[in-house]
């Protein structure tokens, strides 16, 4: 236990500057940069009491908005789907309940957790996008932007969590 | 009052996480209106930091041509001394006297660590705070144009209001004729900005080159801002006008910080006008 909580907390960090230190500064084709620190919401540990996964995944936006000059639109979107994770797996696993305790997201079939990743960084970059622009005239490039956003999230989250499950 | 606590108890996930909804909402709020200096910014200790030293690793890739835009103002500069020069009655007598000379404007010197252009609000930090003299509001511009207006100041860093932001409002006006209007950003090209207000008089055409206007306390008058590429006529009036700017906004080195030393008293004598 006192294990897991060393490790998420390094990967809370690690990930908050590989975001401000590198991937905000891709600008793949001039302005598409990738959110991979959503990787520490879907692979938080799940437990019966949702509180912290909440107040972590909140926080985590607060130090990406803060370094990014953006309010609280990181954090508004990461909040977001650290509340739909749950509902969101018992629907893809068609589970009505999940045993905790030996529950692991890792473990499960791999089109589970892609479908999984996907819907979760697409909504993640559809809030960001969507409360920036905020207008219905820029639906158009709104969703442009969080179609060619969310794909290359996908692709770095994937490739990260076959990276993280190698290695134990 | 057993019901409410039940509610709260069967609901408390949801009632969290609409309370840190809200929160997040607010902080966005703030940062997406003008006149609010917001909670989370870039400067402070922590992320001017590590911007900081990010930007040590990103400025080598610029370097060239930052030396060369440097060399080019110096050159011009150095121009403007040597055509006083030239004036015989002007070197002969050395008057020092303190009403000759009146100094409205001070210039500081700083780096942009991060730049933000992708964005619909977009902010700058630069390296410089209030421990080096720096307040809230003063302009920001480097030899090709002008890049933004400072809001938040910590002790080491600031973040700018860049002019590619939605609240970002400038008066600029033509360098052939004493026309104004307003500089605004409509989020797409961040190369391109929009020209309102212009009124039909000014005749403009393609190609001519806008300067600040220097009716606001930020910036002085003449710092080049672009030149107008293309512009629609609708009802005798300008309908849109853009502007192509002299600066690359996504390659920004070093920029200078414009401190007006009238800036309080103009704004006490305004505020004391309005409120009569």
């Amino acid at each position: 236990m006192n294990n897991n909580i060393f490790q998420n907390i390094i990967l809370f960090v690690g990930l908050i500057l590989l975001q401000v230190t590198i991937l905000n500064n891709i600008d793949l084709f001039g302005y598409i940069d990738p959110y991979l620190y959503i990787l520490f919401v879907l692979i938080f540990p799940f437990r019966k009491d949702r509180i912290p996964v909440l107040f972590f995944s909140f926080l985590l936006g607060l130090c990406i908005d803060m370094f990014s000059n953006s309010g609280g639109t990181n954090a508004a979107a990461t909040l977001f789907i650290a509340f739909i994770r749950l509902p969101l797996l018992k629907v893809i696993l068609r589970k009505s309940d999940i045993d905790f305790v030996v529950f692991n997201i890792t473990k499960q079939p791999f089109l589970k957790i892609l479908s999984y990743v996907s819907i979760l960084a697409f909504v993640h970059s559809f809030i960001i996008f969507s409360i920036e622009y905020f207008k219905f005239s820029d639906l158009d490039t709104i969703l442009f932007r969080t179609l060619l956003t969310s794909i290359f999230t996908i692709v770095l989250t994937i490739f990260s969590l076959i990276l993280l499950t190698r290695k134990k | 009052m057993q019901q409410i606590v039940n509610f709260i108890l069967k609901y408390k996930y949801f009632l969290f996480f609409l309370l840190l909804e809200i929160i997040a909402i607010s902080f966005t709020i703030q940062n997406h209106s003008y006149h609010n200096s917001t909670f989370s910014n870039s400067a402070n200790f922590v992320s001017g930091g590590i911007h900081k030293r990010v930007n040590r690793f990103k400025e080598y890739g610029d370097l060239r041509k930052h030396n060369n835009q440097l060399l080019k103002e110096n050159a011009e500069l150095k121009n403007i001394l040597a055509q006083e020069l030239k004036n015989p009655e002007n070197t002969r007598i050395q008057v020092i006297d303190t009403t000759k000379y009146f100094q409205k404007y001070s210039y500081y010197t700083a780096k942009v660590i991060e730049n933000q252009y992708q964005k619909k609000f977009n902010y700058l930090t630069i390296d410089k705070g209030s421990k080096h003299g720096i307040s809230a509001e003063m302009g920001v511009a480097n030899s090709k144009g002008i890049i933004g207006i400072t809001t938040n100041i910590s002790n080491g860093y600031s973040t700018v209001l860049s002019i590619l932001n939605e609240n970002s409002k400038i008066n600029v006006k033509l360098s052939k004729s004493p026309h104004f209007g307003t500089l605004e950003w409509n989020g797409g090209n961040y190369n391109i900005l929009q020209l309102t207000d212009l009124p039909i008089q000014a005749n403009i055409n393609v190609g001519d080159t806008l300067i600040t206007g220097g009716r606001s306390v930020i910036f002085p008058e003449g710092i080049p801002v672009g030149t107008v590429t293309n512009f629609k006529v609708e009802n005798n009036d300008y309908s849109s006008i853009n502007i192509k700017l002299f600066n690359d906004m996504s390659a920004i080195g070093p920029v200078y910080i414009i401190s007006n030393f009238d800036k309080k008293e103009i704004e006490q004598l305004q505020e004391s006008t309005t409120n009569e």
